[in-house]
């Protein structure tokens, strides 16, 4: 039987179950709703479904290859689990999944913990991004259920190949509605020995991109960059904070740390702080806990150029909108009202910048009245829907998620 | 041989017409119909086979591959998107009833931003000219495929390409941020851009290693980053393949990801040395190259610890650079790898297999024994941290027999790859070469998924014809 959910999500016990349950809702037309343990259930526009289907019972890491750098694991898997397994041999996933439980899930609708699926499937990245690579540039492989109930693979276990299109890339981040992930292989990689992280207070957002790109454009190997407005409890008082993160093996920290604090002398006097002061800090960077969103307020993500993130944040703080930047610049987090005038200020910004949104979290009618991403234009609209009909010829999984009507 | 589809004798038919219908959309200088001429565009780096096509048309502007795709679409006039011709499975070979389309001329660098770390170039700029535009500042781009001195950025996102550091710094598609991407109906769209991440379906990811089955790029706005302060290499000979297969396992539990960690057989150290006397142990079955970054101390503290690992496992030789020519000394051999090969055979066909770098000895083994039953010779060279082989199969292109053995022996090589759970190939595209083994990988529905998608974009099939998918497919 399959596990009794208080949401009526169902979750079959495996893929071959999962794959006849979506068989049966492509051969009766009938749409589903596709969720892991639903802590993004903000994330995208409402879906109106009769059922809805969870990969949650699909669990365990199914293979684990410390020295060939590779994990795999069913899509309902804990990121949690996955990342405590590859602690144990020192590694990790270098995009570092973000866990917006707090953000995204709305009141009551979480069912557990974010899943490895879950996670691929909004392909969600935190401050390494901007170093190291996308949680998309780390899956290897896939398995997953299409549309009409097929289980389909795409890539394997190994770390480079080529063969065939790359469906990993296309799932991840498609949200389910293309197919529904049931496994997935990742690249891991060996985990820092210890993490050090720069402060530079009272800079505005300009100076504090100048200062960010210095350090991911010099040689000593930043891999975190963001610019707190307002830091809060997370660090002493002294005003807005440029953080910069240098993760390296223990001995080789105090080089990096000394020569960067040098190359920023111009942006200002750094502060260090070790591992156990930054690694609680990028933790909350990672999942926008700066942002200290309150019930009822909407929250947003945009990515553009980093040296646009200054402009795109004062044009938000001026719509009302209060927000950080991450990625040296290039991804823009912000919350506030959850209005209509607030995301129509966001969706402006990201326009002009010429770079692109997400909506994180919003009331459920502002969600399905306005984009939550930008609208592609045409020729690209005309081939999402031809791409979502050669995977869900019926519209079943998950429709008008990220787009109305498709 | 590898059977090729018969040429459409209503197309070849109204070849003068194409020709001028072709020249009044993208100028007559941009057109090219004389035999002699079309030759050039006979093959590609897999030269094995060659096709003259029914003309080329070397664009100058993202229109002018619009207008020309756009005109063959309606058409029904099958198209192969070309950039240096350097494809390794025959991605670029022509067929005698297809517009080749090249950008070749499109070779201008658009944009160089230090501050977003980011370039934006025209799709024929060669993978060594986005570095040579940024290499003052001390940036490059990371992906470096063999060939990157001709190589060309639109062939190299056709092909999702690699080189000796991606291990450390990703393949093509980790380093792409957005492309103008020309349809088949000839619309002209942007695929990511400026910004990280796709919104929607991320169709820079799907189009990237596509290999000109969905549409041609004209464009492409890459990442570049930031060098090292500097990099050194280590040279370590040993005794077998299993031990130098665990050394590499060793080095990558430790903790270290060395920028490149290269592996050569016996076969292929002896002739690399022969040609670059690059002072490679002649008694060693097997050498790992090792290079790591960082600063002269970082340097040395991990070579330090690499040669730790490696004394563990008993190396008949072990060299560390001092210096920067040291360094290259060492490279030396392995850089002139695929010359040196063809130095002492007529010929060879450069295999490109993944396995999972565990499964090493018995690949080796399997390799060995398969070369044996084919009666050729074989040099390997291998980027051993992500398993990708490339098994150098020397024959003699004269001999009809010894390239139909050769040809045998790399299909069996692929399959043999597949089995030990790796693919058929890491970085050089499937092509025509590794065509009709597709199937040994994918089972029919994951190919029926493939080909939808190929539909959605190309509803004619008419884009980079009989290549990727099995013959029977298309």
């Amino acid at each position: 039987m399959p596990e009794a959910l208080t949401s009526g999500m169902e979750a079959p016990a495996d893929e071959a179950a999962l794959a006849a349950r979506v068989a049966a809702a492509h051969a009766a037309a009938t749409p589903l709703a596709i969720w892991g343990n639903r802590t993004k259930a903000s994330v995208g526009r409402p879906v109106q479904a009769s059922a809805a289907v969870s990969t949650r019972a699909l669990t365990g890491i199914t293979l684990y290859s410390p020295a060939e750098l590779v994990l795999s694991a069913r899509a309902g898997t804990p990121v949690a689990e996955v990342e405590a397994r590859l602690a144990e041999k020192g590694q990790h996933i270098v995009s570092e999944t973000p866990d917006l439980s707090a953000l995204c899930g709305e009141d009551g609708a979480a069912e557990g913990p974010p899943t490895i699926g879950g996670a691929v499937a909004c392909n969600l990245s935190g401050p390494r991004r901007i170093a190291l690579g996308a949680l998309r540039d780390q899956v290897l492989g896939i398995r997953a259920v299409n549309g009409t109930g097929e289980v389909i693979t795409s890539g394997g276990r190994v770390l480079k190949n080529v063969t065939g299109l790359d469906l990993c890339k296309l799932l991840s981040g498609s949200r389910g509605t293309l197919a529904v992930l049931t496994e997935v292989t990742v690249k891991v990689m060996p985990a820092p020995e210890a993490t050090a992280t720069l402060v530079l207070r009272g800079l505005a957002p300009d100076a504090a991109v100048a200062a960010l790109s210095a350090g991911l454009g010099s040689p000593f190997g930043v891999t975190g960059a963001a610019h707190l407005p307002a830091p809060g409890r997370l660090l002493g008082p002294g005003g807005p904070a440029t953080l910069l993160r240098v993760e390296e093996f223990v001995d080789f920290i105090p080089y990096r740390t000394e020569r960067l604090r040098a190359l920023l002398a111009a942006h200002g006097t750094a502060q260090v702080l070790d591992t156990e002061a930054s690694l609680p800090l990028w933790r909350a960077v990672r999942d926008a806990a700066p942002l200290a969103v309150a019930p009822g307020e909407g929250a947003w993500r945009i990515s553009v150029r980093p040296s646009a993130g200054p402009r795109v944040l004062a044009a938000l703080e001026a719509a009302g909108l209060r927000g950080f930047l991450d990625w040296g610049g290039g991804l823009v987090w912000a919350a506030g009202d959850g209005t209509e005038a607030s995301q129509r200020a966001v969706m402006a910004a990201a326009a002009e910048a010429n770079g692109v949104f997400w909506t994180m979290r919003a009331p459920a009618p502002l969600r399905a009245a306005l984009p939550v991403v930008p609208d592609e234009p045409a020729p690209l609209a005309a081939l999402t829907r031809k791409v979502k009909a050669a995977f869900d010829p019926k519209g079943i999984l998950g429709p008008g998620r990220l787009y109305a009507g498709i | 041989m590898l059977a090729m589809p018969e040429p459409k004798a209503e197309i070849v038919a109204r070849r003068a017409e194409i020709v001028a219908a072709l020249a009044a959309r993208v100028g007559a200088a941009n057109v090219i119909s004389e035999a002699l001429r079309l030759k050039a565009y006979e093959t590609d780096g897999f030269s094995a086979y060659r096709r003259v096509p029914l003309a080329v048309v070397l664009a100058e502007t993202t229109e002018q591959v619009a207008a020309a795709l756009k005109y063959c679409h309606e058409q029904g006039i099958r198209v192969v998107p070309r950039a240096a011709g350097t494809s390794l499975s025959g991605g670029a070979l022509p067929l005698e009833d297809a517009v080749v389309i090249g950008v070749s001329k499109m070779n201008a660098i658009l944009e160089v931003d230090f501050e977003d770390r980011l370039a934006r170039v025209q799709a024929g700029v060669t993978n060594i000219g986005i570095t040579k535009a940024v290499e003052g500042e001390g940036f490059f781009y990371a992906p470096d495929p063999s060939s990157q001195l001709a190589c060309m950025i639109a062939g190299n996102v056709a092909m999702n390409s690699g080189g000796a550091h991606c291990l450390k710094y990703g393949v093509t598609a980790n380093n792409l941020l957005g492309v103008t991407f020309v349809t088949v109906e000839g619309e002209v769209v942007e695929l990511g851009g400026e910004h990280l991440d796709a919104a929607g379906y991320d169709w820079l990811g799907l189009i990237t290693g596509s290999e000109g089955q969905l549409g041609m790029v004209t464009e492409v706005t890459v990442r570049i980053l930031r060098a090292a302060e500097g990099a050194r290499a280590m040279l370590v000979g040993f005794d077998a393949t299993d031990v130098a297969g665990a050394a590499v396992a060793d080095i990558i539990a430790s903790g270290i990801i060395p920028v490149a960690l290269e592996f050569m057989d016996r076969p292929c150290i002896h002739a690399c040395e022969a040609f670059a006397h690059a002072g490679y142990p002649l008694d060693a079955e097997a050498l790992l190259i090792i290079e790591v970054e960082g600063s002269e101390e970082e340097q040395d503290a991990l070579l330090a610890k690499l040669q730790a690992i490696c004394a563990r496992h008993g190396p008949s030789t072990m060299r560390i650079a001092r210096t920067a020519e040291e360094s290259a000394a060492i490279w030396k051999g392995r850089k002139g790898a695929f010359g040196a090969v063809g130095r002492i055979s007529p010929d060879y066909l450069c295999m490109d297999g993944t396995i999972p770098p565990g499964r090493l000895p018995e690949a080796m083994r399997g390799i060995g024994a398969l070369a044996e039953r084919y009666r050729l010779q074989v040099a390997n060279v291998f980027h051993a941290g992500d398993g990708n082989l490339h098994p150098l199969i020397m024959f003699d292109a004269n001999d009809a027999d010894s390239f139909a053995r050769a040809e045998a022996l790399g299909a069996d090589i692929l399959k043999l790859c597949v089995e030990l759970g790796g693919c058929l190939t890491g970085e050089h595209g499937v092509g025509i070469e590794k065509r009709d083994l597709m199937t040994a990988q994918f089972g029919p529905v994951d190919l029926a998924q493939q080909k939808r998608i190929k539909t959605a974009f190309d509803p004619g099939w008419i884009l980079n014809p009989h290549k990727v998918f099995p013959l029977e497919h298309a």
